[in-house]
């Protein structure tokens, strides 16, 4: 990678940047708009969509910015007439094979060709021609595909097999035929698929959407909550949407500096547990005489438990901990902490075993 | 990570997740890096892609050796013996770093007298691994620009788990690869907050940030901020302290967000001690193998319910933040004040916030750490001041150990502490899966996960099944000599013959029933890699 700073004429502006970058990249850091859909900051360019293209002095003909590196002294448009009637072009022919079905479409709002077309003033009914009516896909519990919505941006393609390196997907059938999918049309299942849910990641239109997140609200309206993964320790990070105090999906945070918008299987699906019915939902005390502790005690907990207040249970952990201290001496007590709570609450943990207990009996499960 | 501390100073992962693509050879030692940290099996898929070398050490047929050339199938517990062996063919070929190791390290000479046995020959012997494939191996890591290694629980879940990991340090310093970006160890954690929980002194000998209890100066320093007399004396691991249950000395306990009575090995053991204590708390958001034997049961908090930071595994501090109120109506940090006030010592925090500029006060690494500064982006520690940008990279200058030098250290090879025999004649192997996490509250509760993984399968090799008589599917007896469980079977090549295979995933299939009582001797760490079974058909 070579480090030495270029200086080229974006729109009549002139912008240093570092040579090796593309012309999208300069642009995007300069704030300077420019439309893509097969774009995805996470894979190489791939120069599909022609959306991206832009006017380079002393070139003939617009090129796409998104494979065209920077060069010193470049002269660079990135909106004019000419483009504006060729993005819409594009669009127009996007939409000429796309189901007017944005009423009812769960990306509506976070659509990439809704966001275009509105802004590029592009409608449906320009170019007639003939339309998919292909079968929706769902043989699989995590991801729905309808390919009629597939602009073959080739992201979904591009993430599993160059990124992913599973190729569970790939472009398939040719000319009007072609639409990704997994080799000979097969149902997706574990041998085939790791069920990340990086295609649903990088697909800029509704062709794949998640199941589980489908009739709870779209994206429009959500709280959006930053927050990091907890489950392995690689501290991905991204968003939990919340809406009427539930949360509806969780989305890439683009921007975060491990996963940079890639999530696993957990990470991405495993958000069910949080609202599950089997939280523990009040503090529950052993019931008086009650010594049955066998494993039917986790699915039946009444067996052995009381609900109680937080006043209650709390009062009798003081109690009992302060009379053992009394009796047995700190050092009979001990705490256990957690790896998987946060860093405030193992410290207060051994905070508190140390000045309420008054022991070091204190440890946490990083050795385990 | 005691042994990441006693080598290099600290006991973290030397450098960072990005760095991972631009490294020209990646060293992967037991790590099932594509299950158990996804995210960074893309890092290293970027650096396949950018024409990296893949070496991988593991005794099973991982997805990584796909691209792994050599693949070091070694034998379970042979860990030592294979480092051993790879710096022998190094010192032996002259390929080691010679100015590296004169000016930034100790120990060298011996070293080089406890190396001298590990000829490949013997090395073959001992972790079954060829000759050719240990000199290619050792040609790859030597002669690299910049190496990284990577490592997860198979080098530390053994009872030499600790050395393992010096074994780990001891290779890279003799080749100097650490102290550069792109090079360096990489332990990969197991939990989202491993490394902040070991940080912030939840242990028996260390407050926060590893600072230790028998310092006089230390120990002032938290008494003053915390206003209170604190007790001398080092506590008790936590191994120890359900071994001090049992003999009825250990009368009280308070269990916070984890499932011992699941996770542990020996679970016997853990449900005896439990059965011994008086008064047992459990903080859980789900009733497990651990809360059955309570006294009281507080309902905890997911992450999705508070604010905090979770530490990961490149030593960086990140926000967690509260999405929905706590389903119960506390968080665990307002459950501990609560706790403790009602005990006498009053805790009032308004917010999270709060808990960590008493943390940033009292620990140097954390100095600089602030909510406003890692609103957008974490900072990875060491950060020691408020305009300290935190460190990507550690040991660029030197080593935090005293006089700033790495030291060698020299280990044998141990084994493992339960081999195969007769009556036990199959090592079993514990692990993750890709769907499922660890006790598997969380994800057996994801219901489109249980459609794909549905129950516990024990790999077996094809060999295996044969000579057992054992089809695809059937359900089988596996016992240890601390206890039995029945499982389906998986006859897959991804066990060698003569391992098998069990994940911990399943409150129905308690894998640790089976699992062995050795321990690190330094670390308390159980060594769930390897313990012997016998495997009956039903």
């Amino acid at each position: 990678m070579q480090h030495s700073t270029i200086t080229l004429k974006i729109n009549g502006k002139e912008i240093s940047c570092q040579k090796g970058m593309t012309l999208l990249q300069v642009c995007r850091d300069a704030g300077i708009y420019i439309p893509t859909l097969c774009h995805d900051d996470r894979l190489e360019p791939y120069g599909a969509c022609r959306l991206c293209i832009v006017e380079v002095k002393g070139q003939r003909r617009p090129l796409s910015s998104c494979t065209t590196p920077a060069e010193e002294g470049m002269e660079v448009i990135t909106e004019s007439d000419n483009l504006i009637r060729l993005r819409k072009s594009v669009l127009e022919l996007l939409l000429s094979n796309h189901p007017n079905d944005c009423m009812l479409c769960d990306k509506t709002g976070a659509c990439t060709l809704q966001e275009l077309a509105y802004r590029y003033g592009a409608r449906y009914g320009k170019y007639m021609g003939e339309m998919w009516s292909l079968p929706k896909k769902e043989d699989n519990p995590f991801i729905s595909y309808d390919p009629n919505k597939c602009v073959l941006c080739g992201r979904c393609v591009n993430i599993c097999q160059n990124l992913v390196m599973k190729g569970t997907i790939d472009m398939t059938g040719r000319g009007f035929h072609s639409k990704p999918d997994t080799a000979f049309g097969k149902e997706l299942n574990p041998e085939i698929c790791l069920f990340c849910g990086q295609c649903v990641s990088a697909c800029p239109v509704g062709a794949l959407t998640e199941k589980q997140a489908m009739g709870k609200g779209r994206a429009l309206g959500a709280k959006r909550i930053k927050t990091t993964c907890s489950y392995c320790g690689t501290g991905c990070n991204f968003y939990l949407n919340v809406r009427d105090n539930k949360i509806v999906n969780v989305t890439s945070d683009y921007d975060a500096p491990v996963n940079k918008g890639n999530l696993c299987i957990k990470g991405r699906f495993g958000y069910e547990f949080i609202q599950h019915p089997d939280r523990i939902k009040t503090p529950l005390i052993r019931k008086h005489g009650v010594t049955d502790t066998s494993p039917d005690v986790m699915s039946d907990p009444q067996r052995a438990f009381r609900e109680a207040t937080w006043d209650e249970a709390l009062d009798l952990v003081a109690k009992r901990f302060t009379e053992l201290k009394e009796k047995y001496g700190a050092d009979s007590l001990g705490g256990f902490s957690s790896s998987r709570c946060t860093n405030e609450e193992n410290y207060l943990l051994a905070k508190w075993v140390r000045v309420a207990l008054g022991t070091n009996n204190v440890d946490n499960c990083a050795r385990v | 990570m005691a042994g990441l501390a006693n080598s290099l100073g600290a006991g973290a992962a030397s450098n960072s997740f990005n760095q991972i693509k631009d490294a020209d050879v990646l060293f992967i030692f037991g790590s099932n890096t594509t299950e158990g940290h996804p995210i960074v099996s893309l890092h290293v898929h970027k650096a396949i892609k950018n024409g990296a070398k893949i070496i991988v050490a593991d005794p099973r047929k991982i997805e990584l050796t796909k691209y792994a050339n050599p693949w070091l199938n070694l034998k379970p517990g042979s860990n030592i013996a294979l480092l051993n062996g790879l710096i022998h063919i190094i010192l032996k070929e002259g390929l080691q770093n010679n100015e590296f190791i004169k000016n930034r390290t100790e120990g060298f000479d011996e070293l080089k007298e406890t190396i001298k046995n590990y000829t490949p020959e013997l090395v073959e012997k001992l972790t079954g691994v060829s000759k050719d494939k240990l000199e290619k191996a050792a040609h790859i890591y030597a002669s690299a620009k910049n190496a990284m290694i990577l490592y997860g629980l198979g080098i530390t879940e053994h009872q030499t788990g600790t050395e393992n990991a010096m074994a780990i340090a001891n290779l890279a310093l003799s080749c100097g690869h650490i102290g550069r970006p792109s090079t360096g160890i990489m332990a990969l954690r197991g939990q989202n907050n491993v490394q902040g929980a070991s940080d912030m002194g939840p242990a028996p000998t260390v407050y926060t940030g590893y600072q230790y209890v028998s310092k006089p100066e230390i120990r002032e320093k938290f008494e003053t901020t915390w206003h209170v007399k604190l007790p001398t004396a080092p506590g008790l691991k936590s191994v120890e302290m359900f071994d001090k249950a049992i003999e009825g000395k250990l009368k009280g306990i308070f269990i916070m967000g984890a499932d011992t009575g699941q996770t542990d090995p020996n679970l016997n053991h853990i449900w005896k001690a439990f059965e011994s204590i008086d008064f047992m708390v459990a903080c859980d958001i789900f009733h497990t193998h651990t809360t059955r034997f309570a006294d009281v049961i507080l309902p905890g908090a997911s992450f999705a319910e508070k604010d905090g930071t979770f530490t990961n595994g490149e030593r960086r501090i990140q926000r967690v933040r509260k999405a929905i109120a706590p389903i119960a109506g506390m968080a665990e940090w307002q459950i501990i004040s609560e706790l403790c006030t009602r005990m006498g010592y009053p805790l009032k925090y308004n917010h999270p916030s709060e808990i960590m500029e008493e943390i940033a006060k009292l620990t140097p690494n954390y100095a600089g750490i602030t909510y406003e500064r890692i609103e957008e982006e974490g900072i990875q520690w060491p950060c020691t001041t408020k305009d300290h940008p935190g460190t990507t990279t550690l040991y660029q200058e030197q080593f935090n150990r005293p006089g700033g030098k790495a030291l060698f250290i020299s280990l044998e090879h141990k084994g493992s502490g339960e081999v195969p025999d007769n009556e036990y004649p199959y090592v079993l192997i514990t692990g993750r899966r890709r769907e499922h996490y660890n006790n598997g509250s969380m994800t057996r509760r994801v219901k489109e996960i249980m459609e794909i993984s549905p129950e516990e399968l024990l790999e077996l090799h094809p060999a295996d099944a044969d000579k057992l008589e054992i089809k695809n599917g059937d359900i089988v007896k596996v016992t240890s000599r601390r206890g039995k469980i029945h499982v389906k079977t998986k006859v897959t090549n991804r066990s060698q013959a003569g391992n098998v295979f069990l994940a911990f995933h399943f409150d129905t299939t308690v894998t640790n029933i089976l699992t062995s009582a050795y321990r690190d001797s330094i670390a308390g760490t159980p060594e769930y890699k390897s313990c012997a079974v016998r495997i009956d058909k039903l």
